[in-house]
């Protein structure tokens, strides 16, 4: 930690420290992107993951907090802080040419905070309209429904873009330009479309049947989760988790819950512990038959679909005899869990872990066993390792391309050291090793379950908590492994009980930005499959 | 074994006595059509529920329920829901075209239905070149699925067309080569010789090796030319949304829907034809007592009975089997089963030359 310090005085003299939970860096916005440069490239620093990115507003001035993840200092993450005072017209350099991940969430800050990235090549909004006005996550955004009603037009100029580059002299040009060529053959997948598993939209320009350039088009299930938050109590903000990436709602309220208990300093009982891991991990399987049910269906085998849902089925039995609910099971609450275990949670998991090896047999025969099945998902959709760091492309598909990066291994929480499972990794870049680690991983979990499912202790679901939950001033970030990939929440207290300011750093967000990345030069039909074994959820990516 | 050209004659026989030799022609080639387009909507409807009780099987369903019995009554309620929606029509589309589209692609199939070969003497159409001309026919249905997704202005229909042209025109050339083998055997075209020839033994059995080669390659390019999985990438749904037809609705709609079914029953239909027989029933050569038994069953239920056995694998693998891609699918017609088929005749032309048959 401390050569983190000398490194940074050596290349920033104006830099300040402030220890916590991550070490924080403040910089001036004028010695940041030098900054940046040196902590991705600097031998010995190498910071080569940007895992979130959030945009904040402390009124005095606007800015962004930046997490920054070295994979080869053992996943050391520092935080950096850069604010600037101008409320009329922020400016802050842009990092997306070092992480490239930057390309989609520094357009999200754009749209919410009005913050613009220099030197950035496409400064468009990213879930809202052209013609909304304000930037809504900003303290004093005028929430009047009449600046912003609801239009029964066309969006307009949805192909003009603006970049603000950066001249030798040091002044700002604002350079417009365009998404697509007058000439370009655009497609438009979505927002109502079989395939885009929700309302995602993808313009893809094709020459014949060749993908030429995808622009994502997202937004169409926007729901202002972050905004909202700010105006609910810390339990009132928990039941948007599961409906964010509702295949992971377990990991995400999980992440959350953990995120407020660490700044409360709640000890949690060890049967909640378990049971949150179980149920975390039987979320994981239900979310990869899904996936596996999807990607078959994607390619038009329909019958594996079913055979995925069949298992599935099963599991939301298992959840709606314990939560209640088949999805949205609102389980997790702060200090524990909210109702105890149905009776017969052990009988329907042991029966579960036993079936499933040869359930997974019967997906490879019928399915990825077929050699129409290998030549559709094999080399299709390559996202190098390199590709996938810088993109943060984590979970299945970031160990599709053999980065390991399982935040349960990395980042360990709750009671995940303890237990014996592996990293399934596999090095074929591909959309069949992403979907392989799917099968795979599933194995793991039912491994993870089974050491668990003799063991749960005695004791209490929940930890004693006060009735009114409030944080101390300061701010967390937890993430843990969510079906998708890693699940970040941050939280920025000012002592009260709402929430100063939320962010969710979702898997699906990142998984989407690779989207062109992946599909130039492929097939209309493989634009299909790689979403289907990126796999990615809608309501994740838009919040 | 019973020859329905006995009923025909009687009945032609019958009208003559009383009618002008004109009129009689008019009043049969009206029975003939009204027949025709009967058996047409009666198997069209059969066919969808056969696939959908089919499919639910495969997938562990139990299919449609709940209307009538079994849910046998499901299609025609499916049917008439069809025939009374709303005939929209679009902005921008090319109004004569679009409209005419589904008709072509419909006249084309009803066609090839009369040519089959229903029974003894239940012949409709019956060339000297009939086998040829099945084959022209088949042509002119994907003019009529070009044209649906050029006159609709969408882009997924028109991707969906030129996947549809490339396709059917690719694999035409495997189908034509595997009929061709078999017509080589045979030595003739006419549909009615073809079924006698078979009165000793199917040809899938007389020509035994190139025989069974072409049965494969047959169904493989018969799939592909009716648009089935693994070879349905015109209407891909989960890349086009429905393909070449996705802006039609109503009854248009429907003609190309039934269109789709009743081109797998006559793919299967000629595969009955020209391997197994025809309307011909099971016979070996030397058990005369087993064959007699064989000849009580009439002779369409023996055509009937073989088409929807053949249907029954094509439905198969199209619930088993995810989508080829567009290059894949050329890629495996030009490189893989062209050259197969060309083999395979030049093989089946040596057997017949040499006499290497049964």
């Amino acid at each position: 930690m401390s050569d983190i310090k000398e490194l940074i005085s050596g290349i920033c003299p104006g830099a300040t420290f402030t220890e916590g939970e991550t070490l924080l860096v403040t910089v001036e916005e004028k010695d940041w992107y030098p900054l940046a440069k040196a902590l991705k490239e600097t031998k010995g620093l190498e910071f080569d993951v940007l895992s979130a990115l959030i945009g904040m507003d402390w009124k005095e001035s606007l800015g962004v907090m930046y997490y920054l993840t070295s994979t080869s200092r053992g996943w050391e993450m520092i935080s950096v802080k850069v604010a600037v005072a101008d409320r009329e017209n922020p400016m802050i350099h842009s990092v997306s040419d070092l992480w490239k991940v930057a390309l989609f969430q520094e357009r999200e800050v754009y749209d919410f905070y009005g913050i613009k990235f220099i030197n950035h090549p496409d400064m468009r909004r990213f879930f809202l309209r052209n013609d909304w006005v304000g930037y809504p996550l900003r303290k004093d955004y005028d929430t009047n429904p009449a600046l912003n009603p609801l239009r029964m037009t066309d969006e307009e100029n949805e192909d003009d873009t603006v970049s603000y580059v950066e001249q030798p002299d040091g002044k700002i040009k604002e350079v417009p330009g365009k998404v697509f060529e007058e000439s370009d053959y655009v497609v438009n997948i979505g927002p109502q479309h079989p395939s885009t598993h929700g309302v995602m939209r993808f313009r893809a320009s094709v020459d014949g049947e060749t993908v030429k350039k995808v622009d994502v088009v997202s937004g169409y299930i926007h729901r202002g989760i972050e905004k909202l938050s700010e105006n609910l109590t810390y339990p009132q903000i928990l039941h948007f988790t599961d409906r964010m990436d509702y295949m992971s709602a377990h990991q995400n309220r999980h992440c959350l819950c953990m995120c407020i208990e660490k700044a409360m300093g709640l000890e949690i009982p060890r049967r909640a512990q378990v049971i949150r891991v179980m149920m975390d991990e039987l979320m994981r399987i239900s979310s990869h038959l899904l996936a596996f049910g999807c990607t078959a269906m994607d390619l038009g085998a329909t019958t594996a679909f079913f055979y995925g849902f069949r298992e599935r089925e099963m599991i939301l039995d298992i959840f709606e005899r314990t939560c209640g609910a088949r999805m949205s099971m609102n389980y997790n609450v702060i200090g524990g869990v909210i109702a105890d275990l149905h009776p017969d949670f052990v009988k329907d998991v042991k029966h579960l872990i036993e079936i499933m090896p040869d359930r997974l047999k019967e997906y490879h025969k019928v399915f990825s066993g077929n050699i129409i099945a290998k030549n559709r998902l094999k080399k299709v959709g390559m996202l190098p390792k390199e590709d996938a760091i810088n993109y943060d492309i984590t979970g299945p598909s970031g160990r599709g391309s053999n980065w390991s990066c399982d935040c349960r291994k990395v980042h360990p929480y709750s009671i995940y050291p303890e237990l014996d499972f592996e990293e399934v990794l596999l090095d074929g870049c591909d959309s069949y090793a992403r979907y392989m680690v799917r099968m795979k991983e599933i194995e793991q979990s039912c491994r993870i379950l089974a050491q668990l499912v003799d063991n749960i202790p005695e004791g209490d679901i929940r930890a004693q908590v006060p009735k009114v939950v409030k944080l101390p001033v300061g701010h967390w970030y937890q993430q843990v492994e969510a079906s998708r990939g890693t699940f970040g929440v941050y939280i920025e207290s000012d002592g009260g009980k709402n929430p100063y300011r939320v962010h969710f750093q979702s898997p699906c967000f990142n998984l989407v930005g690779v989207m062109d990345l992946t599909c130039r030069g492929n097939m209309i039909a493989d634009l299909i499959t790689i979403g289907a074994a990126l796999d990615f959820v809608i309501p994740d990516i838009d919040r | 074994m019973f020859n329905f050209g006995t009923w025909t004659s009687e009945f032609n026989n019958f009208l003559m006595g009383f009618l002008p030799d004109w009129l009689t022609v008019v009043v049969e080639c009206v029975i003939i059509a009204v027949l025709v387009l009967l058996t047409y909507t009666v198997l069209a409807l059969f066919y969808i529920l056969y696939e959908r009780k089919l499919c639910a099987w495969f997938q562990c369903r139990l299919g449609p329920m709940r209307v009538g019995r079994w849910g046998l009554l499901q299609v025609f309620a499916d049917m008439f829901k069809i025939l009374l929606k709303e005939l929209i029509s679009l902005k921008d589309t090319d109004r004569f075209l679009f409209k005419l589209a589904p008709y072509i692609v419909i006249t084309s199939s009803v066609v090839m239905l009369a040519c089959l070969p229903w029974g003894n003497g239940l012949q409709i159409i019956d060339y000297n070149i009939g086998i040829f001309f099945i084959l022209a026919v088949s042509s002119v249905g994907v003019l009529g699925i070009l044209l649906a997704g050029w006159a609709s202005n969408n882009k997924y229909t028109l991707i969906g067309a030129m996947r549809s042209g490339a396709q059917m025109i690719s694999y035409e050339i495997s189908l034509g080569l595997a009929i061709m083998t078999i017509i080589v055997l045979a030595g003739t075209m006419n549909i009615n010789s073809l079924v006698w020839e078979q009165d000793s033994a199917w040809f899938i059995f007389r020509g035994h090796i190139p025989a069974i080669i072409a049965f494969l390659i047959y169904i493989v390019a018969a799939t592909a030319e009716t648009n089935r999985g693994p070879f349905d990438l015109p209407e891909a749904e989960h890349e086009l949304v429905a393909g070449y037809h996705t802006e039609y609705s109503g009854i248009h709609f429907g003609f190309f829907y039934l269109a789709e079914y009743l081109n797998l029953f006559i793919v299967s239909g000629i595969a009955s034809l020209m391997f197994l027989g025809g309307w011909m029933p099971l016979h070996i050569p030397g058990w005369e007592g087993f064959n007699n038994v064989m000849n009580w069953i009439p002779s369409i239920v023996w055509f009937i009975g073989k088409s929807f056995f053949v249907s029954y694998l094509i439905i198969w693998f199209k619930w088993t089997f995810p989508r080829v891609r567009i290059d894949q699918m050329l890629a495996f017609e030009w490189k893989y089963l062209m050259p197969l088929s060309l083999a395979n005749l030049v093989l089946m032309a040596v057997c017949v030359a040499l006499g290497w048959h049964f």
